[in-house]
């Protein structure tokens, strides 16, 4: 079962904390903090696999992470969790992010973070993984955006010519062009 | 904004290259949530940002508990407060407000509401029960993306009290034809599983049949549950084996579709949980492990070496091969797996090769010898990890010969590694290595427990310093041997304490005062007061603990002589004689007293003893006199713990029965002369520019009059509707009576696709409605008939709606309606299937009821002032409605056709709604049948064009009308529906909608007299009975009830003789029901029969309901 999943900037700053086990609100701040501790003194060439800290539960406790760019993802997750595939399901998520947000970087994750918080829940629920199928995935995200554009405008719909007029001529189409801040190397 | 932008980005990728991402360029600049971020980025100290955010929270908390704040508002609120508690800060105020939004929201905020909700709260949280209700109702709701935010928060945390609440729910989503649905449900009953493993007991069978779902996701879904079950019972599972090993089979064929593969590897994470499970399923079994054996070669051989997923997938192979009952050639085959990860250069791969080897090298010690090289390398590798776990395998192989080495090698590590966690385990190792061969080096065993107990430190296990001192006192065979080793220890001790005893930690003091207080003497040449010196200076030093000062007490108590040793013990004794921990004052007080009366202690703490047995009565028998003195005396007896709480609940039980299902009861009295037929209705409505007109219904036949001016129009504009599809299992029946049923339209590619979409997404919600569902029911075919009639005027439009009705039946429901199996799930899904994948069609979601729903296509028809050929009586026509929202329920009341405007409708309910169209109901009761009257809204600016021609103008209502009939009865009718329609741009589009009707609605009065009712009653063959409660208001309780039950089911009451009553009603013109009813200690015994099977349960079911509304 995996029992949290962590996103942390280079400096620790939390960017996603879902916790699948309850854990007090100090004690949250404590395992972030310390896995960021954990992690971010690892060198670039050594496993991808940490023994878990003490505090989210000692040695059946795992701590798997990615790093990318400015990124830590750090899944924590007990002995029933193959370490490889959780190491694949990572990078599953962040390619999926990816395809979700266009170039994802780390600004998209904070602005965003209630999508993020979507996505992820298409692929774990409650700790089990659910999809790990990065098509799938996409597919239920964007079935459930879907409903937010049709949420969008509750009574005046746009007939899909109208649609592409109107958004033509919107502002902000042009404007900053942004760095792909994500690279995907196996770290 | 920011979506429109986004959907057109998708829709026209040429232009994507201009800009990546506008959304978040947006928020960033305008939105609150941005400028918190950027305050906080430009922020230089923690402190500051502590004030920011207190700031921030000030603010969210004002605007949450103004009554101003919109949804929408609470929406972006919430994600700042989900930013805070991110951050670490806590904004508890705001739980309710999620809360709130879960309940209260649209599906957009709902998602938000339910998200904040899952991070904020947990299991025991208190508000959590505020949002079971919620969910209860979003697990019932016909929105699929409810359903899965729904099961989502119950998979996240739920109240373990609450889960027989919502367990049914779920349960039935287990049948649910949409996978994601079933899946999400069989990950919530997992995790009702783990919490509370006895509620979900009596759906066992029910994994298994999540277990041979045809999707392989549900599958995949149902394995964590067997991974569970079986790593607690394997015994119980071993059945199963042979349907592992086939799945298995098959995914490792590559039978999955295309989809599953990730980096061509087939379903690997699917492979992986496989093979944990076949692992499990052959420990210790031989001939199960048989079975996996060809699986096991085929996953190893299949499974080459390209991508990390394959090694995961190799690796489990290989643990599953040592875990099973071992065969040669597969160990062999997994030998060399393992020496080609251990020999990788990648790290990962190293990692997981040390930990294979540590798995089999106690099974294969030689496997270890064949890479003894590459374990001493990764014994200097510069990752700490993989150090570690390398020392984690020379543990297992250790031996006599090779301890001293190793434990050398892990106090190494011990030194140089700084996580808490490595410490302690490892310590513990040594710990166990060293006791686990002291004899033969005694110096080396003390030499090895000081330094664990010195690195160690407080952190380790206290059961460390137990059994050292357990083994010291104990002691082995010899008694030399064990002297020595005292002695040993003693000698090294003292050095401790006369250096620098501050630096120790407190465990490791414990115990130094233990042994020297036992083991002193042993030492000749040391004199009792100068260790009773050195222990006193431990009671000095200010990081003592109390609990450490309190062993020294009890030391220096089994030290004392009197004599020279007095005056350091008296000024001891006397100084925590007033402590204000009382152990230490009993320390001291016995301190005092044992060392002025030597022949005491002798006696209390006899030198060199043997550690005693001690025995102890737990069922604290010599208090029996005490309690049966007390019970004599009246004193209540004890109850444990466990039977107060018990009884405690049932007081204040929460009832966790759902309540009645919401049935409308406005029943009132309609007598209609004018019969109408209900094969053909037809109506009309009007059409033009922003002013709607709506023509009344009109009969196809029956009437003079209208009839003769419509005929022609209406023979000449026949157009066939696409035809209902008939799903196999009513192909049969269908056939007799399908004489009428249109050839289906076949749709282009695009539009399909699309349906599919939609369909997938709302199909079958009929099978999802309520508990009552539940009832036992076989799978019956259903039989349309369908109608179709459209008038293609120049500029009418044939209203192309598909209207299909599928009678959802609970016959029996009653009071055994939970205890029956479920519906037949096949057949539903079955059923729901095929709809979704022929768009236009009459959409049957269950096929439980016998039913036959005889459809008329009544036409809307857009009608230009000009162009209005037929002189139909426009019911309505408001003004032009500028503003959508406003089109409520009272205006569309105005569009009820004229010839039902008369008769009593239900209230006029919201079926869906898209951005186009929206859709509502009534249904409206007819003597003879029941008409289901669906207003289509176009709520948009643009026109909708109608296949295949015509269209809806902006703001205007179109009115369908479709008479109902019940062939065989159910206690609810769900009629479910598509719309298809094409906007201007040419897409075509389809909404789809459900509308449920008690079948109360169905029920008319029967007029008979009382032979006539005896004679019926004799030859009716179905029958039920049940005790009703009476209403004891008045003298007369069976008038009463009588009474109340006809006014609200539009019953017949036949005659009241006495004590007893006969009633009769029917449903709509044929299907007859008597009611017999008799008075009987205070309860009405009513005995139902009718010809028709489930009617006289349903019926029932309807009293009761009508009776408790009372």
């Amino acid at each position: 079962m995996i029992k949290a999943i962590l996103i942390f900037n280079n400096h620790g700053k939390p960017r996603l904390s879902k916790f699948y086990e309850h854990y007090n609100e100090d004690t949250e701040q404590q395992i972030i903090r310390e896995t960021f501790h954990l992690v971010s003194k690892r060198d670039e060439n050594v496993c991808n696999f940490l023994e878990g800290g003490m505090l989210i539960g000692g040695s059946d406790y795992k701590l798997i992470y990615r790093h990318y760019a400015t990124l830590y993802f750090v899944f924590c997750v007990d002995s029933s969790e193959s370490e490889l595939g959780i190491l694949d399901l990572i990078q599953v998520f962040v390619e999926t992010l990816d395809k979700c947000f266009e170039n994802v970087c780390e600004l998209d994750l904070i602005f965003h973070v209630d999508k993020v918080h979507n996505i992820l829940a298409e692929m774990v629920m409650g700790g089990m993984v659910l999809e790990t199928n990065m098509n799938e995935i996409i597919t239920q995200v964007d079935a459930q955006n879907k409903m937010e554009k049709s949420e969008f405008f509750p009574f005046f719909s746009f007939s899909l010519s109208l649609y592409r007029r109107l958004s033509f001529s919107l502002p902000g189409r042009t404007g900053r062009h942004r760095q792909k801040n994500v690279s995907y190397c196996h770290v | 904004m920011s979506d429109v932008v986004e959907k057109t980005l998708t829709a026209l990728p040429s232009l994507l290259s201009l800009d990546s991402h506008p959304g978040s360029a947006k928020l960033s600049s305008t939105s609150k949530l941005g400028n918190l971020i950027r305050g906080i980025t430009e922020l230089t100290s923690k402190h500051e940002e502590e004030k920011l955010i207190q700031h921030e929270l000030l603010a969210i908390k004002e605007q949450v508990s103004s009554p101003n704040t919109t949804m929408r508002q609470m929406k972006e609120l919430m994600v700042r407060s989900i930013y805070c508690e991110m951050l670490g800060y806590e904004a508890s105020f705001s739980y309710i407000h999620a809360i709130k939004l879960a309940q209260q929201g649209t599906v957009l905020e709902k998602r938000v509401g339910y998200l904040a909700v899952s991070l904020f709260l947990n299991e025991s949280h208190e508000l959590l029960l505020l949002l079971v209700n919620t969910v209860l109702k979003d697990l019932q709701s016909t929105n699929l993306i409810e359903v899965c935010m729904a099961l989502t928060v119950v998979s996240q945390m739920f109240p373990k009290d609450m889960i027989p609440a919502i367990l049914p729910l779920v349960e039935e989503k287990l049948n649910h034809p949409k996978e994601i649905i079933r899946r999400k449900a069989v990950l919530a009953l997992y995790k009702f599983y783990l919490i509370a493993p006895n509620q979900v007991q009596h759906i066992h069978n029910k994994f298994r049949k999540a277990l041979c779902d045809k999707d392989p996701g549900v599958m995949t879904a149902s394995l964590h549950i067997y991974l569970q079950m079986i790593q607690e019972n394997p015994e119980a599972y071993k059945d199963l084996t042979p349907s592992f090993v086939t799945i298995l089979k098959q995914v490792v064929g590559g039978k999955l579709p295309m989809d599953f593969n990730y980096h061509t590897v087939p379903a690997p994470w699917l492979q992986i949980q496989l093979l944990r499970i076949l692992s499990l399923l052959g420990k210790n079994d031989q001939s199960t492990s048989e079975v996996m054996y060809e699986v096991l070669d085929e996953s190893l051989q299949r499974a080459e070496m390209n991508h990390n997923i394959t090694y995961a997938i190799l690796y489990e192979c290989v643990k599953c091969i040592y875990t099973i009952h071992p065969k040669s050639d597969l160990l062999e085959k997994a030998a060399k797996c393992i020496g080609n990860f251990v020999l990788s250069p990648k790290i990962n791969l190293k990692y997981l090769g040390l930990k294979a080897l540590t798995y089999v090298v106690q099974q294969d010690p030689k496997l270890a010898l064949q890479h003894q090289m590459t374990i001493i390398e990764c014994l200097d590798h510069p990752d700490l990890i993989i150090k570690r776990e390398t020392l984690e395998l020379l543990f297992r192989i250790t031996n006599g010969q090779n301890v001293t080495v190793i434990v050398e090698k892990m106090l190494e590590f011990l030194c140089i590694s700084e996580d808490d966690h490595t410490t302690i385990d490892l310590v513990g190792k040594v710990a166990e290595l060293a006791e686990k061969y002291p004899l033969k080096y005694n110096e080396w065993f003390i030499e090895t427990m000081n330094t664990v107990f010195s690195l160690g430190g407080d952190m380790m296990q206290p059961d460390i310093p137990n059994s050292f001192l357990k083994l010291l006192s104990e002691g082995f065979d010899s008694v030399e041997e064990d002297r020595k080793l005292r002695l040993f220890a003693v000698n090294s001790y003292i050095p401790l304490l006369r250096g620098e005893p501050g630096k120790l930690p407190q465990r490791f003091l414990q115990v130094i005062s233990w042994v020297l207080g036992e083991y002193s003497h042993l030492r000749e040449d040391l004199e009792p007061a100068e260790v009773l010196s050195l222990l006193a200076k431990l009671l000095d030093m200010k990081n003592s603990s109390s609990e450490t000062k309190s062993w020294v007490l009890m030391a220096m108590t089994k030290l004392c002589k009197g004599g020279a040793d007095a005056s350091v013990t008296q000024e001891v004794s006397e100084t925590y004689s007033s402590s204000l921990d009382t152990v230490l004052r009993q320390r001291a007080h016995e301190l005092q007293y044992l060392s002025q009366d030597p022949e005491l202690r002798a006696r209390v703490l006899p030198r060199g003893a043997k550690p005693e047995t001690l025995e102890v009565d737990s069922s604290l028998s010599f208090l029996d006199r005490f309690v049966s003195e007390a019970l004599a005396a009246g004193a209540a007896p004890y109850k444990p713990p466990h039977q107060r709480q018990e009884e405690l609940d049932q007081s204040k039980a929460l009832s966790l029965e759902p309540y009645g299902l919401s049935l409308p009861i406005s029943m009132s009295s309609c007598s209609i002369t004018d019969r109408q037929s209900p094969t053909l209705l037809s109506m009309s409505s009007g059409l033009s520019g922003d002013t709607l007109k709506l023509d009344g219904i009109k009969r196809v036949w029956g009437r003079e009059g209208y009839l003769a001016q419509r005929e022609p129009v209406e023979e000449a504009a026949q157009v066939e509707v696409p035809s209902p599809i008939q799903s196999p299992g009513r192909q049969g029946e269908g056939d007799s009576l399908h004489s009428q049923t249109p050839t289906q339209t076949p749709t282009p590619e695009p539009e399909q696709e699309k349906q599919q979409l939609a369909s997938s997404l709302f199909v079958g919600l009929a099978s999802q409605s309520s508990v009552s569902l539940m009832g036992k029911s076989e799978p019956m075919p259903q039989r349309f008939r369908r109608k179709a009639k459209g008038q293609g005027l120049g500029s009418s439009f044939i209203a192309n709606e598909q209207i299909s009705s599928s009678l959802i039946s609970p016959p029996s429901a009653v009071d055994n309606l939970l205890c029956n199996n479920l519906l037949d799930s096949n057949n539903a899904s079955e059923l729901a299937e095929q709809t979704s994948q022929l768009s236009q069609s009459l959409t049957t979601a269950n096929g439980t009821c016998h039913a036959e729903a005889e459809l008329t296509e009544s036409d809307t028809k857009g009608c230009n002032p000009a162009l209005r050929r037929d002189n139909c009586v426009v019911a309505a026509g408001p003004g032009p409605h500028n503003d959508p929202g406003r089109l409520t329920e009272v205006c569309l009341d105005s569009y009820l056709p004229a010839e039902l405007s008369g008769l009593s409708h239900s209230e006029i309910a919201p079926l869906c709604a898209n951005q186009s169209l929206n859709l509502s109901a009534c249904h409206v009761q007819k003597e003879d049948s029941l008409i289901l009257v669906v207003f289509i809204m176009n709520s948009s600016e643009s026109a909708i064009q109608q296949i295949p021609a015509g269209e809806v103008t902006s703001y205007s209502v179109a009115v369908g009308q479709y008479s109902l009939t019940v062939k065989r009865p159910a206690v609810h009718v769900e009629v479910v529906g598509t719309v298809s329609y094409q906007l201007p741009a040419g897409t075509s589009q389809s909404l789809q909608f459900s509308y449920k009707v008690p079948l109360t609605s169905f029920i008319r009065p029967f007029v008979v007299s009382t032979e006539e009712y005896g004679t019926m009653w004799l030859s009716f063959s179905h029958d039920t009975k049940q005790n009703l409660t009476l209403i004891n208001d008045n003298q007369e309780p069976l008038t009463a009830t009588l009474n109340a039950l006809k006014k609200k089911l539009q019953l017949h009451v036949v005659e009241v003789i006495g004590m007893e009553g006969i009633v009769a009603c029917r449903l709509l013109q044929d299907l007859p029901c008597l009611m017999h009813c008799r008075v009987n200690a205070g309860w009405l015994a009513v005995w139902l029969r009718s010809p028709v099977p489930d009617l006289p349960d349903c019926l029932i079911y309807h009293c009761q309901r009508a009776l408790q509304s009372l």
